[in-house]
């Protein structure tokens, strides 16, 4: 299990600079002069803009300030800001704040996908079965910031149970609604993945080994039938987790929610390169870490991919 | 050397084992009703093996499920008939006393061990949890249990492989691990659906072996269901021939396989008549069975059967006594008996 832990992280390394490489590209090439959105309408002098390019090695060749990066990466150093604060720093401050949300998220989707899709798949073909799949289409169907805006208004504005917006409120009550839009957004995927795989496990051998040794329905389902049918979801889940901190971004500009993705936005406003990708690279590690645990989950579950 | 008990009646009152009585099984398909099986009768008592010979689709499989009482439903329902475990009727009996009879009173064993077993449970947990639910046995002695059972159909080593996985087993002892599975409540009746299919023929002559050593040794029923004949004439007393559904010839193996009654049968033998095709899949007999959809009025054999006259065409054959413990549903059985075969 170590031995297969570290082969893991080993194969992550070229997908960590792969992605550190794109995203460095990508904000390298955006278009804008980040000297000039800092100062705004008040030019600084040419003397002054050279040493700022100079400091930050603005006038590097790409791959050479990519190289720079990554060795800082290799020991922590996310880089500074055009203020001089540490970029590691400025997302740690405010990472909590959207892992709460995220995860708050995750919870939700859990509960309302697992149970959607359990319900679904185990009165497939049935009336329950047409409600769930009513749910998912509805849910897979409409635009996420659509149902925000929609919830927003709704009950936060009109009904007036949640703040519409901010995080005044603390945690569990500011976050709810949020994380409630994410949650039913993403559930829909879930609750589908669910239903068909547990479907496809109560048409197997196996279960009906286990009807004929004389189980009761409730042993059947929950002792044989769950454990399988989660095996695909594990994956999903895991990955959906990840996925959530990307959603966060969205949602948190809707809510005006001071998390990462209110700095991304800010910083993308404002071409800090630096901010961008560390936040990219910061996600593109969790993620993988993300990834990582769910390979390790997964032996787990199913004894087959057990190293 | 064969052991008849089939006269025998039970010690425990006077009905059979199992008696199966006028089963009709259909399934409700998006093409309309298909008549699996229909009519089906046979008995079986204490120590007597039963074989199901019949080719593919023949309702084999759906009549050993409807006896477990595993038929997916729907698709599959069963519209008349009883099954009579010692003279109580698996069909009307409550959920409750079912699963109590199923698994432990009477159990299965599947074609595919691979598929029959759960992947994700360790196999000494399979077996150890009939003596948990059927019995209440702790964690501790239900594990304990299960490894005598694994002793017991000859898995070395036991104690070390308890708390392997499925996929860790070659595939003959992946079907010892489901025999152990049937076996492990010592139940009255066994039923193997094609226990040896999935198998390499010489571990499949292992898996015959230990099938009927354990059926001798406990005085257990036993139904065989195969396509193969040798197997069925190694193993059983009894056999019923299975067609579209129904039973077309039944009485002692000996007898039906040397002098069939009926021309299927008289078919299958003679395209096996050489030791050579042991252990083979039932050879093809030139046509094909009836659409379970559209059953025909007359026989169901009768477009692949050479003694074909206008009254098989007109109304189905009925199983009847063709002499001594011997029944056959043909118009023409006589004549079938007289004609000398290969
Ligand atoms: N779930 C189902 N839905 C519809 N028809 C079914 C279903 N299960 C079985 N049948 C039909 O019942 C018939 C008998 O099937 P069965 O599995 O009993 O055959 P068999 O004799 O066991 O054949 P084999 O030797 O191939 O195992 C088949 O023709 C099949 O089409
Ligand atoms: S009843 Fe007629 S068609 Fe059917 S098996 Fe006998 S001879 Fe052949
Ligand atoms: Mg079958």
């Amino acid at each position: 299990m170590l031995g297969y832990t570290i082969r893991r992280i080993g194969q992550m390394i070229p997908v960590v600079i792969g992605a550190t490489f794109l995203i460095y590209a990508l904000t390298f090439l955006m278009p804008g002069d980040p000297i000039a959105a800092l100062t705004g309408a008040r030019p600084l002098p040419e003397s002054t803009v050279a040493q700022i390019r100079q400091a930050y090695h603005l006038d590097d060749p790409f791959l050479v300030q990519y190289g720079n990066y990554m060795w800082g990466l290799l020991h922590g150093n996310f880089g500074i800001d055009f203020f001089g604060r540490p970029v590691l720093g400025l997302i740690l401050e405010r990472l909590p704040t959207t892992f709460a949300l995220a995860l708050t998220a995750w919870v939700l989707k859990l509960v309302i996908g697992l149970a959607i899709g359990v319900y679904g798949g185990l009165r497939h073909g049935r009336a329950g079965d047409h409600f769930a799949l009513v749910f998912t289409v509805v849910f897979l169907g409409v635009p996420g910031f659509v149902i925000a805006l929609g919830a927003q208004t709704v009950f936060g504005v009109q009904l007036g149970w949640v703040n519409p917006a901010g995080i005044s409120a603390g945690w569990p009550m500011a976050f709810i609604l949020p994380a409630l839009v994410m949650a039913f957004e993403a559930a829909a995927g879930l609750a589908r993945l669910t239903r068909t795989s547990l479907v496809g496990v109560l048409r197997s051998e196996y279960m009906r080994t286990a009807r004929a040794k004389g189980l009761s329905p409730r042993r059947v389902i929950w002792g044989h039938a769950l454990r399988n049918a989660m095996i695909p979801v594990v994956t999903y889940l895991g990955l959906s987790l990840a996925g959530m901190l990307g959603g966060a971004v969205i949602i948190e500009a809707i809510f005006n929610i001071p998390g990462i993705g209110g700095l991304m936005v800010t910083s993308i406003n404002n071409k800090e390169g630096t901010i961008v990708v560390g936040i990219a690279t910061m996600l593109v590690l969790v993620y993988l870490f993300f990834n990582l645990l769910v390979d390790l989950l997964y032996g787990v579950i199913d004894p087959r991919v057990r190293v | 050397m064969r052991t008849q008990q089939t006269q025998q009646p039970d010690p425990a009152g006077d009905h059979p084992l199992l008696r199966v009585r006028d089963l009709d099984v259909e399934f409700d398909t998006s093409k309309g009703i298909a008549t699996a099986v229909s009519g089906m009768n046979f008995t079986v008592q204490r120590g007597e093996a039963l074989g199901i010979l019949g080719e593919s689709g023949s309702g084999k499989s759906v009549t050993a499920r409807a006896v477990m009482g595993i038929l997916d439903m729907p698709p599959a329902k069963v519209p008349r008939g009883e099954i009579l475990l010692e003279g109580e009727d698996l069909l009307t009996i409550s959920a409750k006393r079912h699963r109590e009879l199923v698994g432990s009173r009477v159990s299965m064993v599947f074609q595919d061990a691979l598929t029959a077993l759960n992947p994700v449970h360790p196999v000494g947990r399979q077996i150890g949890e009939l003596y948990r639910v059927h019995r209440g046995y702790s964690r501790k002695d239900a594990k304990a249990a299960a490894i005598d059972m694994m002793d017991r159909v000859r898995i070395p080593a036991a104690a070390s492989r308890v708390n392997d996985y499925p996929h860790q087993f070659s595939g003959g002892m992946r079907q010892r691990i489901v025999i152990a599975m049937a076996l492990a409540l010592d139940p009255v009746l066994l039923i193997a659906d094609e226990p040896t299919t999935a198998l390499d023929v010489t571990v499949q002559a292992q898996i015959l072996e230990l099938l009927k050593e354990q059926q001798v040794e406990r005085n257990m029923g036993l139904i065989l269901i195969t396509h193969d004949i040798s197997v069925v004439k190694e193993v059983t007393d009894q056999v019923a021939v299975m067609y579209a559904g129904r039973i077309v010839e039944h009485g002692a193996t000996d007898e039906v396989l040397n002098h069939p009654g009926h021309p299927y049968t008289q078919g299958l033998r003679a395209s096996v008549a050489g030791e050579e095709l042991k252990g083979q899949r039932l050879p093809a007999i030139p046509g094909t069975p009836p659409d379970l959809l559209r059953l025909p009025d007359g026989c169901s054999f009768a477009n692949r059967c050479p003694f074909v006259t206008d009254e098989c065409l007109e109304q189905v054959p009925p199983l009847e006594s063709v002499g001594a413990g011997r029944q056959s549903a043909c118009f023409h059985t006589e004549e079938v008996l007289d004609h000398v075969t290969a």
